[in-house]
């Protein structure tokens, strides 16, 4: 057993392993609520962590494709439905958190916002344009789909992603380290699939054997 | 300059391990005589003697001192809200000096422990409200700037103070990344210098002034957000012309001259409609000037506060 070609049973066990993994940010946000040890301003606190960690399992899932590609480790493929839905579950918290925590449910105060404030104009649509994603997640819905139809319907993450990293970009103050490190992670990760897009192109117009994405 | 340094012979300069005990010698020593004349210390923590309760409190419920002091902005620290907390450890508050000069009759460079005595200290509860969205209230010690402000009799053509904050990026590790342009700059009109209100402040919970916020002497204009009421003062200048504040000049679009708390002025990107209170889950609605419209609003009289934000 190598790397490339990995036990089903252990994939499994791995697959685990990275649930458990995803869920610590959660788990150490929870207790640090239980405790109080959220600093002096715990919904701010709440909101970031909960950003934070949407922006990353995204990052994460994009890398799945690039990465199994060039190591072919193909059973990586396994873990990507569930790293998006965790990018999903973060992301439905942070929003839950706006909504719940921050406005307390101040309907005007909230469309003020989705019209005015352009991080939340472009972060509203991107946390809405996850929700066909994690709906189709289901083998049952890729199959009613067809898996081409299914796959463009999939190629929202792309905007999803490329939203979620301006919007963490116009909201901060000064410091842009953070959302600059976000965008340039995302800038590689879209960038390895042009190449490979621009790549298959060629083959496909030098020989008859299509390269599937 | 230059010239004349290098006309300095070699025997003439003083080496360098002798000047540096020369200078701990006489840190010492003015550490020793300043200890002499001043029974109470002067480190953060330590308590404020002769704090006199002043009629500026309020019925607001005090913000516990943990949160004001381990929540605030202090870019020189770093850009978190809790960097300051973790890395003042280095701001060295003593000796310390605050040169007062420009538009001035009697410029003058105060030893900060001559400061501290320069009027009575008495303590003050004011609202804070930053830029963010979030607020405070805090009890601090100090007195009117006007009080600092008389003593140098401005001249005729002072209409406006600056207040530059300490550059060092030994002591201000934040300082290592040019996220403002340092040193920190901030600037009032006269007239809103001269306010009561204004307060030139050295304590906090009746307590020496901790790094984190500001030490060993600051300003705080309630009425304004947050970011108007500079840290760690080392320079005072009195000028004709508008100085223009660090913030300002990072954003003029976001971060105005006046900056007085404006519910009706949204800051571009995010509402200064409401506010959090620390430590309050609901959040309440901000007031005009931060609650003290009655006190200042007729300094503003007649002027377009939505162009001059």
């Amino acid at each position: 057993m190598t790397l490339k070609t990995l036990d089903a049973s252990f994939v499994e066990g791995i697959k685990t392993g990275v649930f458990l993994l995803a869920l610590a940010p959660l788990i150490k946000l929870g207790i640090g609520f239980y405790i109080d040890a959220l600093g002096a301003n715990p919904i701010e606190k709440i909101t970031r962590t909960t950003g934070y960690w949407t922006l990353t399992f995204l990052l994460i899932t994009l890398s799945i494709t690039p990465v199994r590609r060039l190591l072919g480790w193909n059973w990586l493929i396994r873990l990507r439905r569930m790293l998006g839905l965790f990018a999903f579950f973060y992301g439905s918290l942070h929003f839950l958190t706006y909504l719940v925590l921050d406005q307390f449910f101040d309907w005007p105060a909230i469309v003020k916002d989705i019209v005015k404030r352009p991080y939340i104009t472009v972060g509203f649509p991107s946390f809405i344009l996850m929700i066909p994603l994690a709906i189709t997640s289901t083998d049952r819905m890729i199959s009613r789909l067809g898996g081409k139809r299914w796959r463009w319907l999939h190629r929202l993450v792309y905007l999803s992603a490329v939203g979620g990293v301006v919007h963490y970009w116009w909201l901060v103050k000064k410091d842009i380290t953070n959302p600059a490190t976000f965008a340039l992670l995302l800038g590689i990760l879209l960038g390895i699939r042009l190449i490979y897009r621009a790549r298959g192109l060629i083959k496909v117009r030098l020989g008859p054997k299509t390269v599937s994405s | 300059m230059k010239k004349n340094e290098a006309r300095i012979k070699a025997s003439e300069i003083t080496p360098r391990e002798l000047f540096y005990a020369r200078r701990r010698f006489m840190q010492l020593a003015a550490g020793a005589s300043a200890a002499a004349l001043l029974p109470e210390s002067v480190l953060a923590g330590d308590k404020l003697a002769d704090v006199k309760t002043s009629a500026y409190t309020l019925p607001d419920k005090l913000t516990p001192m943990e949160d004001v002091t381990r929540y605030n902005n202090f870019y020189e620290f770093g850009t978190d809200k809790e960097d300051p907390a973790k890395n003042a450890g280095r701001l060295k508050t003593r000796p310390w000096t605050v040169t007062v000069e420009g538009e001035v009759n009697k410029p003058k460079v105060f030893d900060i422990d001559e400061l501290l005595k320069l009027a009575p200290l008495e303590e003050r509860i004011y609202r804070l409200r930053c830029v963010e969205a979030w607020s405070m209230v805090v009890p601090w010690v100090g007195f009117s700037l006007a009080e600092l402000i008389k003593r140098v009799e401005p001249t005729g053509n002072a209409r406006f103070v600056e207040f530059i904050s300490l550059h060092d990026p030994e002591q201000m590790p934040g300082q290592k990344f040019s996220v403002l342009e340092w040193p920190y700059r901030e600037g009032l009109r006269m007239d809103e210098a001269m306010h009561p209100l204004t307060l030139l402040a050295v304590g906090l919970y009746g307590e020496v002034l901790p790094n984190q916020n500001g030490a060993p002497v600051r300003v705080v204009i309630p009425w304004k957000y947050g970011f108007k009421s500079a840290k760690s003062i080392v320079r005072i200048l009195f000028a004709e012309k508008q100085p223009v504040s660090s913030w300002t000049q990072s954003a003029p679009g976001e971060y105005g001259f006046y900056a007085n708390v404006n519910p009706a002025v949204d800051h571009p990107r995010w509402s200064q409609a409401k506010e959090r209170r620390i430590g309050e889950f609901l959040k309440r609605k901000t007031l005009p000037f931060n609650g003290y419209a009655d006190q200042v609003a007729h300094l503003y009289t007649g002027m377009d506060l939505i162009k001059n934000f």
